[in-house]
């Protein structure tokens, strides 16, 4: 019990500064996101009226902004609404951002799933297939194929799926537009096209960081203890193998979240999908600040989250961060 | 005496090998991949600077009657829906995305390798602080980050250049700075602290040139994804500009009519996209296996 | 002996090994044939690069990737290993042959607690649950483990090297097997833990019926160990036969050279310059015609070159020499004797220092690497630094060089001046006093730069020298380390390790410093080489006047070369004194149990002082006397409760313990009379 107790408090204390840096990281983002909003752009009101609207006009609108307030009492303002929820009012549609945010981010959570959820088991796999026949033909496919996966651009594979499987072989609907009232399973199989892109960049990433980890963990000495004790070889890539070689895939897999959502944007845009990724790039068109701050600062978040439980479930399965060093 | 009048061992340089240089040229000759990348690279530089003299039309002419036309003898991949010739468009469409891209890609392993090696020489505060800040700006995908400072700065190459290679610098940067850490380990570092060398020196004199090749790998990874960006952007018309022939930009304006069945007018676009980015990436294996070897 | 009556236990029949680099086989093992018999152990000796671990690898049809048997067969227990099909090679490594290894922090699985990487083995005979369980522990009993059942829980990173090795050890007995490879087993660690260890193995033969195979590099080890011993050479056997033959009757001219390389019987700088073996290593896949040894062998002629000599049978002995009949008269490369350097008269020390401290903050908490050492180093002169991992030798030289600043208090002065703690702080002429021979040279040396390249820059900045005075100094410089000009051009991969060292030595030596600290300057290095650079250090210390820090955990190198010697346990000086006395005794009873954990090759076995347990961490240290918890000549509650001072027992020689001196002497010769 103990020793239970120990480890307890090793994964609390490990969580809890792993936490104050997410908070730091984010602050920090939030002035950045801050700067990119409303100081880069100079004249805000200039910038949403554009060039030929009258100079009372655009002070008027800066005023009824608030954008004419110090600097420091602007972010304030800003990041303790944030915080409390209130995420500004759009100058578009006039309205809270808030909901359309929280809307949006249900909607991106339902694509980004359904892409994990095929891209998680069938990269790891990839990976590992690969590294059991490290530099045979398969190993290479795999690799090279994966790495140039990921570099595609997804409008790119996007735009080539949609021809195949939406124009040409009509099987899936081209746009994530589903009917009122639709079930999941019809959700699920409008999302399909869309996941596909999302999938293609993931799988290299994930796979690579798999192979290298399995590579790894199979040249190290303690798989060479393990197979020179007579272990039959599926305990030797069960027991030792595994455990040992996925440990990094984790973190990876949480950071690609990011990345992830950065092909949302995309994506959302290409096939009409109301997600947070669509949401940013309407409010960068219609040079919508606040919502274009909201967003980016939510994805942010959410980032910041996932990081948070990939280092939770690699501080548990790794005894070296679990269980420190006693001596 | 003592040290003259011993016999002298032999000291012949144990088995002179050939220059790293040339051990690295054949390695990448041995890759696989790094060749058949250089072909399609190469293939495209060819067509941005020389394209042009070779193309059946003009790649910006409109010809508003033959809009929308199917591959066909005179325009083999059909037209747009400003009836200009596709492929004429897709041969010199590499041209803005082939500058963009490398300059982007060069400013950011310029200032990200500055930023790496400060920050994993110096340790302690100055590297708390700066890496917590690329932290904050790496939790936020790059084609994100460069919408905000587009919109927030309008649209031109030179922005997007610089917001590009802004955005890669931390990644590159943090590559940078773990390869400088372990470095830093080794006695050589010591050695010249010893002789009183400035940090200065010590970072790009002695430190410098034994972390190249990560820098060069992580380069040549880059570039595969400032193209990916810069396309991106160019697709979400934040990048490169009408009237450009550039890819991103034209599947951009031709994709909304895909469910018509006008194929031709995105497909080719899409394809060279594809075939660079892989043509790029097969060369940045190739260096990858090469380096590491 | 009469016929056996079961098969030999190991059988090559003139195995080849080759890797593939760069496209090319490059032949590691040639033509190798040995034989163990039943319930023998073997040693297998040689130097880096010979092909050892390869045959260990072989036998158990482990090779790396890249690695393929191009001729030959191997026979275990009668059985040609390389027929096996998968599964029979599983049984085969399930129960037959095991293995222990080198490294046993990575031998062992990381994430899998020790209990269950025992049990697993138990299970593939058949035995779980419960049953496995009670093996395991027994097991671990068996390897000397005090409380097995805590020890089952743990995972690897809690263990000690010496503990982990200890499970290896258990690990490779728990199948009972009839052949035991072991790859080095007690490299890397600490000499009093090797000596357990050593100690463990040799127990647990008496109580065994296995064959060794016994890999080690370390002569004293192997004849410590074996029965019978082969030497290889560039992949090949050039001798063998029984250990007391070989090592005191060497018939081929390379374990004559390899013998005499070593720094032995108290053997001095002031009296001899040690053998060395001039030349190279064949590099793997070198083409050799003839006999391998030939372009390093004195007494080689046209025939070595042309033909290579068969393994002469000598009657239960080999040896691959054309004139085997003649190994012994291999004559020396350097002078057996010196001329005594005339002695120097300055009393006054050239570095003085006094209760100097060094704390770490490790986890918050304070770790006392360096506890107040106070020393005196003179001119001309070597301090020789003696201690196991964790006694701040290494911290207590980056202090004197200013690379880690000292805690406020101590004082250090350099030729009467005040050093300051910080390296920033120091005078420039300061700076290049003091300068340091790292252990590692591949770490020492900037791979990116030319030898030219880096020697110039140390003359730049440490003798302020540029344009032809530099180049004039440079070659000079060169030439006092035994390289030539040619070297110069070459970037240090392209040399070998004594060369690269050699390089460093010459870099320490540009702005003709007044001390510098060698830290393990050969412990990188293959015996051979490291003669080769002891000699060159003692000789540039005679022409230089230059004095030496030495650091060194090999007891036979540091009395070759020091004056004075100081011993350090957890940050302390345990014992100080003129190199002889300290050696000679009455010493302290730590470095009494150093000594004696040291294998030797001139003595037969000798009884010998143990320790028990770990070196404590220096975060908590113990109370009292630091050494209180493994002293064999512990005297009771004082020992636990007051650091005993660093006392004058005789002059020059301080001893920190509570036992009085002549109680030291009177106890320390008794141990001798039982020895004799």
């Amino acid at each position: 019990m103990g020793l239970a107790n120990m480890g307890a408090q090793a994964i609390l204390a490990f969580l809890l500064k792993r936490i104050a840096l997410s908070i730091v990281t984010l602050f920090l983002l939030s002035i950045m996101v801050f700067l990119g909003g409303q100081v880069l752009p100079g004249n805000v009101g200039r910038a949403i009226l554009g060039p030929l609207a009258d100079q009372r006009a655009v002070d008027a609108l800066n005023h009824s902004l608030g954008l004419d307030r110090p600097l420091l009492v602007q972010y304030w303002d800003w990041i303790s609404h944030f915080v409390q929820g209130d995420m500004g009012t759009s100058y578009i549609f006039r309205a809270p951002v808030a909901p359309f945010v929280i809307d949006a981010l249900g909607n991106s959570m339902k694509l980004a799933l359904v892409a994990f959820i095929m891209v998680v088991p069938l990269g790891i796999l990839g990976g590992i297939i690969a590294a059991l026949n490290v530099n045979r033909p398969i190993d290479r496919i795999i690799s090279l194929g994966g790495l140039s996966a990921t570099v595609l651009p997804e409008f790119v594979t996007g735009i080539i799926f949609i021809l195949i499987f939406g124009v040409w072989l009509n099987w899936l609907p081209i746009a994530a537009v589903w009917p009122p009232g639709s079930g999941i399973l019809t959700q699920i199989y409008y999302l399909l096209l869309p996941a596909l892109p999302l999938f293609l960049v993931l799988f290299g990433y994930i796979a690579r960081m798999a192979r290298s980890g399995m590579v790894e963990a199979l040249d190290s000495d303690y798989t060479r203890t393990a197979v020179l004790k007579g272990l039959p070889w599926r305990t030797v890539i069960w027991r030792h193998v595994l455990r040992n070689a996925l440990l990094p895939t984790i973190t990876v897999i949480a950071t690609q979240t990011g990345y992830l959502i950065g092909g949302l944007v995309v994506v959302e845009t290409l096939f009409r999908y109301q997600g947070i990724g669509s949401l940013i790039f309407t409010a960068a068109r219609g040079k919508d600040f606040p919502v274009l701050e909201a967003g980016i600062l939510t994805i942010g978040i959410v980032y910041a989250v996932a990081t948070l439980i990939a280092d939770l479930l690699y501080s548990v399965l790794n005894p070296r961060i679990r269980l420190g060093t006693d001596q | 005496m003592t040290a003259t009048d011993i016999k002298q061992p032999d000291l012949p340089a144990s088995a002179s090998r050939r220059s790293p240089a040339m051990e690295v040229v054949a390695a990448l000759g041995r890759s696989g991949s790094f060749l058949p990348g250089l072909v399609i690279v190469l293939f495209w530089v060819a067509c941005a600077l020389f394209g042009e003299y070779f193309t059946p039309h003009d790649p910006l002419a409109d010809d508003i009657i033959n809009a929308l036309m199917p591959p066909s003898a005179d325009n083999w991949f059909g037209t747009d829906q400003l009836g200009r010739d596709v492929f004429s468009r897709v041969i010199v469409g590499s041209r803005d995305i082939l500058t963009v891209a490398p300059l982007a890609t060069l400013l950011a392993t310029i200032a990200g390798t500055t930023l790496g090696l400060f920050t994993g020489y110096f340790r302690g505060l100055v590297d708390d602080v700066i890496s917590r800040i690329l932290e904050a700006f790496m939790a936020i995908p790059v084609v994100i980050v460069a919408l905000l400072a587009i919109v927030a700065l309008g649209t031109s190459k030179t922005t997007v250049i610089i917001v590009i290679g802004l955005s890669f610098a931390p990644i590159i940067a943090r590559t940078v700075r773990s390869a400088v850490l372990s470095e830093r380990e080794l006695d050589y570092v010591a050695a010249a602290q010893l002789r009183r060398e400035s940090a200065l020196h010590t970072m790009f004199v002695e430190i410098l040139p034994n972390v190249i090749p990560p820098i060069l790998v992580e380069t040549t990874v880059r570039l595969g994804y400032a193209i990916f960006a810069v396309a991106t952007l160019s697709f979400m018309g934040f990048g490169i500009q009408p009237p450009s022939p550039d890819w991103g930009l034209s599947i951009s304006s031709n994709y909304g009519m895909i469910g018509g069945g006008f194929w031709w007018t995105v497909l080719f676009d899409a394809l060279a996209i594809a075939s660079l980015v892989i043509g790029v990436n097969l060369v940045a294996d190739g260096v990858q296996v090469a380096l590491n070897d | 002996m009469t016929e056996p009556i079961t098969a030999n236990a190991l059988e090559l029949h003139h195995l080849s090994v080759a890797y593939r680099v760069g496209g090319r086989n490059r032949a590691v093992l040639r033509d190798l044939s040995l034989t163990i018999r039943p319930g023998e152990a073997y040693g297998l000796v040689g130097e880096s690069g010979c092909g050892k671990s390869t045959v260990a690898l072989s036998v158990v049809r482990y090779l790396p990737r890249n690695g393929v048997i191009t001729a030959g067969e191997i026979s275990l227990a009668g059985e040609n290993v390389m027929k096996l099909d998968n599964e029979s090679l599983r049984r085969m490594r399930a129960e037959r042959v095991s293995m222990v290894y080198q490294d046993p922090g990575k031998a062992l699985n990381p994430s899998i607690r020790i209990g269950r990487q025992l049990t697993e083995i138990f299970e593939l005979r058949g035995i779980s649950g419960q049953g496995a369980i009670d093996q395991a522990i027994a097991m671990l009993n068996r390897v000397r483990i005090s409380d097995p059942v805590r020890v089952m829980q743990r995972y690897p990173h809690q263990l000690s090297g010496g503990m982990q090795q200890r499970v290896g050890i258990a690990m490779a007995l728990a199948n009972d097997p009839t052949m035991l490879i072991l790859d080095e087993p007690t490299t890397g660690l600490d000499a009093t833990v090797e000596a357990e260890v050593l100690d463990l193995i040799a127990k647990l033969r008496q109580e065994l019926s296995a064959s060794i195979l016994f890999i080690s590099h370390n002569l004293a080890v192997v004849s410590r160990m074996c029965d019978r011993v082969g030497v290889l050479y560039a992949g090949m056997l050039v001798e063998e036969g029984t250990t007391e033959e070989v090592f005191n009757n060497p018939r081929h001219p390379y374990t004559v050279a390899l013998l005499r390389c070593l720094p032995r019987g108290g053997q001095r700088k002031d009296q001899i310059r040690l053998d060395t073996i001039p030349g190279f290593l064949p590099a793997p896949g070198a083409k050799i015609t003839g006999c391998p040894f030939a372009d390093r062998c004195a007494l080689a002629d046209s025939r070595c070159h042309n033909e290579l000599p068969p393994l002469h049978d000598l009657g239960d002995r080999l040896s691959r020499c054309h004139y085997h009949e003649r190994a012994q008269d291999l004559p020396r490369t350097t002078p057996g004797n010196i001329a005594a350097a005339a002695v120097v008269t300055a009393r006054e020390p050239v570095l003085r220092i006094e209760s100097l401290n060094k704390t770490y903050a490790a986890h918050g908490q304070a770790l006392r690497a360096v506890n107040d050492v106070s020393l005196d180093l003179m001119p001309g002169q070597t301090l020789g630094l003696v201690g196991e991992s964790g006694s701040g030798k290494t911290t207590f030289a980056r202090l004197l060089l200013g690379l880690v600043p000292a805690d406020e208090g101590g004082t250090m002065r350099l030729d009467g001046k005040p050093l300051a703690p910080k390296l920033e702080s120091r005078s420039a002429d300061q700076v290049k006093a003091m300068q340091i021979v790292f252990q590692n040279p591949d770490s020492a040396l900037n791979r990116s730069h030319s030898i030219r390249h880096i020697m110039g820059r140390a003359l730049r900045t440490l003798a302020g020298l540029k344009g032809a005075a530099q180049q004039k100094r440079l070659v000079e410089l060169v030439r006092s380390v035994r390289l030539t000009e040619r070297h110069l051009s070459v970037k240090p991969r392209q040399l070998s390790g004594g060369l690269k060292q050699r390089v460093a030595i010459a870099r320490a030596f540009a702005g003709d410093p007044r001390i510098v600290v060698c830290d393990e300057p050969t412990s990188a290095l293959d015996v051979s080489v490291q003669a080769a650079i002891l000699n060159l250090l003692a000789d540039l210390q005679t022409k230089e006047h230059v004095s030496y820090i030495f650091i060194s955990h090999d007891l036979a190198v540091v009395r070759y070369l020091s004056d004075q010697i100081a011993v350090l346990y957890l940050g302390r000086i345990m014992e100080i004194g003129p190199s002889e006395r300290v050696f000679s005794g009455p010493h302290h009873p730590y470095t009494e149990a150093l000594l004696s954990a040291v294998p030797k090759l001139d003595e037969a076995e000798q009884s010998r002082v143990r320790l028990d347990g770990e070196i404590p961490s220096a975060v908590n240290p113990p109370s009292g006397c630091v050494f209180h918890t493994r002293c064999p000549r512990k005297i009771g509650a004082i020992c636990e409760e007051q650091e005993p001072p660093l006392f004058d027992s005789e002059p020059e020689h301080k001893i920190r313990c509570h036992i009085p001196f002549e109680e030291l002497a009177r106890l320390q010769k008794k141990q001798e009379v039982v020895t004799a």
